[in-house]
């Protein structure tokens, strides 16, 4: 079909210069990643169809000039017919593609975080004051046997008799969820990595191999094996603390992946081991895993290339029945269980998926917990929750449901200036993330950002450890799993069910 | 030189003596009564060492392996050659399923058939280039994702490929068939030429190699006429999405 | 109504108490004043809706079998849970359990014990391989559970317990303790938080020869819980003590951990310290806690708890519940507070506050048992 240039789509939002502030110094039109903005001879221009409101411009226009404001241009719509519903007919029937979009799912489910409630101690039993008493948050991911094994030395003393198998240290129970080089830029990598050293804790790489500036942090990188495999090989494997298994992902189960040939420079194709410019193709499955026997297949084959010394951790999306497809993984024999709720973030999904497929992470993570309990199998794996945790509040309630650690992807990101307008597909992200446009790369300094990182789980930490303190505990295993600590509002009986929490008031 | 009897030996067993042979310097190893331990050749490393397979071995083969040489005397069962770095596998029987699934770097020789899904996203980079060898046919889904390497199907013994849905999704490395050719089974995404003097010369060092590793007559082979198949673009997924 | 069963409409049922024990290593037996004098010191920790003792070497013509201890609130229950017992035990003896009648325990149960051994070829048999403690402890649950009107209190050998709603000092008199005997006795006043207090819901909490008394309410509760539910441990009373009671049956009798070790997941050693040990203990103690964090006891508590070996006293890592020891010859006391021991042992050789989770361990010199009917007072 021949395509017309007519095009029925409006902008969103509109870049506005006020020209009597404006000193034309165009720092705008360097700053934007877009392209929104171009000298007119006198004057800033600005094309407001290329304006994603990643609020780059505004925070670095010295003068205060811009603005940028939802179009007040009304596109009629009811309560049937929405904008984006109306403006995303329109963007199909003028290309014939799948929309495609970054981040997690912009529509507006439950949150059920924020209808839960915690527990504190009055009376009865005493609060403990978090700032001059010990307030442990060190967790161990991996499998734990379910007794001591324990033999005596010389002097009678009890000794451990077999090996602990192998744990990932975390000083606070956060890790940095998987963003591969490619979909995040190395310098965003880097600033992770700094930070999971300075912390403590652990970054993934994803499915995009292991830049070499990266190497020397190998103690703090979960190294992920996807289906398109990018990157791994045998010294791969060994160069992290664990090897993750990467099935799939909250914004986008059961889809691959798929980075297109123009983001594959020379960099991105020495780290991934494949050539400059063509498409970096991840199939939806693992063509080594069919079925539940095959995973077990790849963990231990893996184990067999580490020789037992790395936990293998296997990400899935939480789906309808997350919880037996849990408990598979587990007897699988897999250390560490990630799982990503519904809506958490990607690099590039159909909308489709991203936004209709899925399950929140509060409801999966209750309902695995209390599965693998069901089953007396909890101690063979620790379970990673993710899928979009926004606060310390969060992952206070993710860990009080059953989670032994939360993954921070989404909040990496807006640390280091993301506005989530959710094109990281485009690779034109001006805050130099999820690009790999040189010239938008450098301006990401890795170690204002790494600090910034640390920062904001070092905070997030101690309000952790307030909370424990109110709660009359100074130890995180304390609250792992503790649902007698919290309590639902505005829920119903399945909810409350599905959440194995009790309605506040009872 | 190390023999070892596997018979009954668990695979975990197995393969930690072989990595401790290794480490120890020895070269040659010999494997007896092997049947269905999995994962031999894992993720081990050295250009100079050589496993000699006597029995069936299990899955995964040579799975991330980085230079040694397996030679398996009867068939070998799914994965072999799995995220393969550089290294050979040789099967003097069929194979299994899922041959070469990311291979990177290295051969796979295979006397006769494999099953489904052989050299599925296989990929070359810099001077790595796998290569896979089949004698005999291959099943559906052939080079599915095929991202860089070659792939020879010879045909011997009058073999068919008699699988479809080959090469969907091809966006690097070359296929090269032996024999006729149903173009129906090619996806749309994939070109084909009559392959020149150069390819013959360039598949010549591979198809010597793999002729002496069966000890067979290499001169029918490279007598024959050969059919390229390429990508016909890097890029197969350019125009299928919009950002929204 | 009487109350024998936690009916009231609580997740929990946690109280604030006093609490104390004796124990003489070369097993020399006292009667029940000196714990009853001791606990009555307490009064004021309690408010007259829980009291109880527990007692060791009071059965020593029964020793090798089971003594049950059930409290029936309807005659009816009595006759149901006597069926099941006489299908699955030989019972060697039944008789009600002696009580004085006094103004102030005016409302009980029918108290009545049996002292029974499992039948080998009982019917479960056909099912299981149980031995015969874990068969009595299936029993145990499975009465407390699902006969209505009926509660076993106290199942160890050679032991008992024997409690109910009331002051102790109450509670001793109601259960004539001055004329039994033994070489340890612990005993408790109860302060109950959130229910008006019920009988079953009295201390020592008691399974098999364990027998438990607590203070505190004990934070993590919540997640002590549903990890021996993992075990197949059912939380019916939903208390503190019925938790620490399976924890340390879960560590000591099915994982086999020594006490000390045992002792040390119910309080363990912060990581700080840890990391400071030589690495052998380092290693220990790190898999320990990876291994048993749930079982943590976080937030205040003290215990005191016997079995047929001895009795341990502790309190939580960071000391939110008092715990004062002192010992006299072979004898050890510990009480929430020094004046309880005071009024039984005014001059004993030591007194001393034990440290955050440091166990006062005191165990029986088995070599130097003494003749039965020997006994000695203070």
């Amino acid at each position: 079909m021949t395509k017309t240039s007519f095009s029925n789509l409006q902008p969103e939002y509109l870049a506005l210069v006020d020209h009597n502030k404006c000193v034309r110094c165009k720092r705008c039109i360097q700053n934007c990643g877009w392209g929104t903005y171009s000298f007119g001879g006198d004057k800033i221009l600005a094309d407001h169809s290329k304006c994603v409101a990643c609020g780059r411009c505004y925070t670095y226009c010295p003068e205060g000039a811009i603005s940028i404001v939802k179009n007040p241009t009304v596109i009629r719509e009811n309560a049937n017919w929405k904008e984006n519903l109306v403006q995303n007919i329109w963007r199909q029937s003028e290309t014939g593609g799948i929309i495609i979009s970054g981040m997690g799912t912009t529509f507006k489910y439950k949150k059920y975080f924020d209808h839960i409630l915690l527990d504190a101690c009055q009376v009865t039993n005493p609060s403990i004051d978090p700032l001059r008493e010990p307030m442990e948050l060190r967790t161990y991911l991996g499998k734990k046997p379910a007794k001591l094994d324990l033999g005596m030395d010389e002097n009678g003393e009890p000794v451990l008799k077999s090996k602990m198998p192998p744990q990932i240290e975390l000083q606070t129970p956060f890790v940095f969820g998987a963003m591969s080089y490619g979909s995040i830029s190395l310098n965003a990598q880097k600033a992770i990595a700094l930070a999971a050293r300075a912390l403590g804790i652990v970054m993934n790489t994803g499915e995009g191999g292991l830049h070499d500036d990266l190497v020397p942090f190998g103690k703090n990188i979960i190294v992920q094996v996807a289906s398109g495999r990018f990157g791994v090989h045998r010294d791969y494997l060994n160069s992290g603390i664990a090897v993750e298994i990467k099935i799939g992902q909250g914004a986008k189960p059961g889809i691959g992946g798929h980075l297109p040939g123009e983001k594959i420079g020379l960099d991105i194709s020495r780290t991934r081991m494949i050539p400059v410019g063509t498409d970096a193709i991840s199939p939806a499955p693992h063509h080594d895993i069919y079925s539940i026997e095959d995973l077990r297949q790849l963990i231990y084959a893996i184990k067999e290339a580490t020789d037992y010394e790395k936990p293998v951790s296997v990400k899935v999306a939480a789906v309808h029945n997350i919880a037996a497809i849990v408990s598979g993984i587990v007897r699988a024999g897999a250390d560490i269980v990630y799982i990503d709720g519904y809506t958490g973030g990607t690099g590039a999904a159909p909308n489709i998926v991203r936004d209709h497929v899925g399950l929140p992470i509060e409801l999966a993570l209750a309902q695995v917990d209390e599965r693998l309990r069901e089953e007396g199998i909890r101690n063979e794996a620790s379970i990673i929750a993710a899928g979009s945790i926004r606060s310390s509040a969060d992952a206070v309630k993710a860990i009080a449901l059953g989670a032994d650690a939360v993954a921070i992807g989404t909040a990496a990101l807006i640390v280091m200036g993301c506005h989530v307008c959710g094109k990281c597909n485009t690779g034109n992200c001006s805050w130099g993330i999820t690009t790999q446009r040189p010239e938008l790369v450098r301006r990401l300094d890795p170690e204002v950002y790494g600090e910034r990182l640390y920062n904001l789980i070092s905070a997030w930490s101690h309000e952790i450890q307030e909370v424990l303190g109110a709660m009359g505990v100074n130890s995180i295993e304390s609250l792992r799993g503790s649902r007698e600590r919290l309590r639902g509002v505005e829920l119903t009986d399945a909810e409350l069910k599905a959440l194995g929490i009790k309605h506040a008031g009872l | 030189m190390m023999t070892i009897d596997a018979a009954g030996m668990p695979y975990k067993e197995l393969n930690k003596q072989i990595r401790e042979g290794i480490a120890k310097g020895i070269k040659k190893f010999f494997l007896e009564n092997v049947n269905g331990q999995y994962y031999i050749g894992d993720g081990i490393k050295g250009d100079d060492v050589i496993i000699n397979i006597n029995g069936t071995p299990g899955n995964d083969l040579g799975a991330f392996m980085d230079g040694p040489t397996l030679i398996v005397n009867n068939n070998a069962q799914d994965n072999i050659g799995n995220t393969m770095n550089s290294g050979k596998i040789i099967v003097k029987g069929d194979a299994g399923d899922v041959v070469g699934y990311g291979m990177r770097g290295g051969r796979i020789y295979i006397f006769g058939n494999a099953g489904y899904r052989v050299g599925i996203h296989m990929k070359g980079y810099n001077e790595q280039l796998p290569v896979i060898i089949i004698g005999g046919k291959v099943g559906s889904f052939f080079a599915e994702y095929m991202a860089g390497g070659v792939i020879v199907l010879l045909g011997l013994n009058n073999t068919e490929p008699d699988g479809e849905y080959f090469a969907s999704g091809m966006h690097g490395g070359t296929i090269y068939i032996r024999k006729n050719i149903d173009f129906s089974k090619y996806s749309k995404e994939v070109e084909f030429i009559q392959a020149d003097e150069n390819d013959m010369n360039f598949l010549k060092k591979y198809l010597m190699e793999y002729s002496d590793s069966f000890n067979i007559s290499a001169e029918e082979i490279l007598g024959s006429s050969f059919y390229k198949i390429t990508p016909s673009s890097a890029r197969p997924y350019a125009h299928l999405y919009t950002s929204a | 109504m009487l109350r024998i069963k936690n009916k009231f409409n609580a997740e929990r049922d946690i109280s604030g108490c006093g609490l104390c024990g004796i124990i003489n290593a070369k097993k020399v037996k006292t009667n029940g004043s000196d714990i009853k004098k001791a606990i009555s010191v307490e009064h004021d920790r309690g408010n007259g809706l829980g009291g109880g003792f527990a007692v060791y070497g009071n059965y020593p013509d029964y020793a090798e079998l089971y003594a049950f201890h059930i409290m029936y609130d309807n005659l009816s229950a009595k006759t149901d849970v006597e069926t099941y017992l006489k299908n699955n035990f030989i019972i060697e003896k039944e008789e009600p359990i002696a009580t004085l009648r006094t103004s102030k325990i005016y409302d009980h149960p029918y108290l009545h014990r049996y002292f029974i051994k499992p039948k080998t070829d009982r019917q479960d048999k056909l099912f299981h391989e149980l031995g015969d403690d874990d068969f009595v402890v299936n029993s145990v649950m499975l009465i407390n559970q699902n006969y209505d009107g009926a509660y076993v209190f106290s199942s160890g050998k050679n032991m008992g317990a024997f409690k109910g709603v009331g002051y102790p000092e109450d509670i001793a008199d109601f259960y004539k303790l001055e004329e039994i005997e033994g070489y340890m006795w612990t005993a408790h006043n109860r302060f109950p938080t959130n229910t008006p207090g019920w009988w079953g819901g009295a201390h020592p909490f008691t399974l098999l020869d364990w027998s438990i008394v607590h203070n505190g309410e004990i934070s993590s509760y919540g997640i002590n819980k549903r990890y021996l539910e993992m075990y197949k441990y059912n939380l019916a009373l939903r208390t503190d003590t019925e938790v620490i009671t399976y924890i340390l049956d879960l560590l000591i009798r099915k994982h086999r951990l020594p006490i000390r070790l045992a002792l040390t997941v119910l309080a363990s050693p912060f990581y700080q310290n840890i990391d400071k040990m030589d690495s052998g203990r380092k290693e220990l103690y790190t898999a320990l806690r990876q291994i048993y964090g749930s079982a943590l006891l976080n937030g205040p508590f003290a215990i005191v708890f016997g079995y047929l070996g001895g009795m341990v006293a502790m309190n939580d890592r960071i000391k939110l519940r008092p715990l004062v020891a002192a010992s006299a010859g072979d004898f050890t006391y510990v009480a929430s507070e020094e004046a309880a021991i005071k009024a039984i042992c005014p001059f004993p050789d030591i007194i001393w506050s034990p440290k955050a989770g440091e166990p006062v361990i005191v165990e029986f010199e088995e070599k130097k048992v003494p003749q039965k009917g020997e006994m000695i007072r203070l």
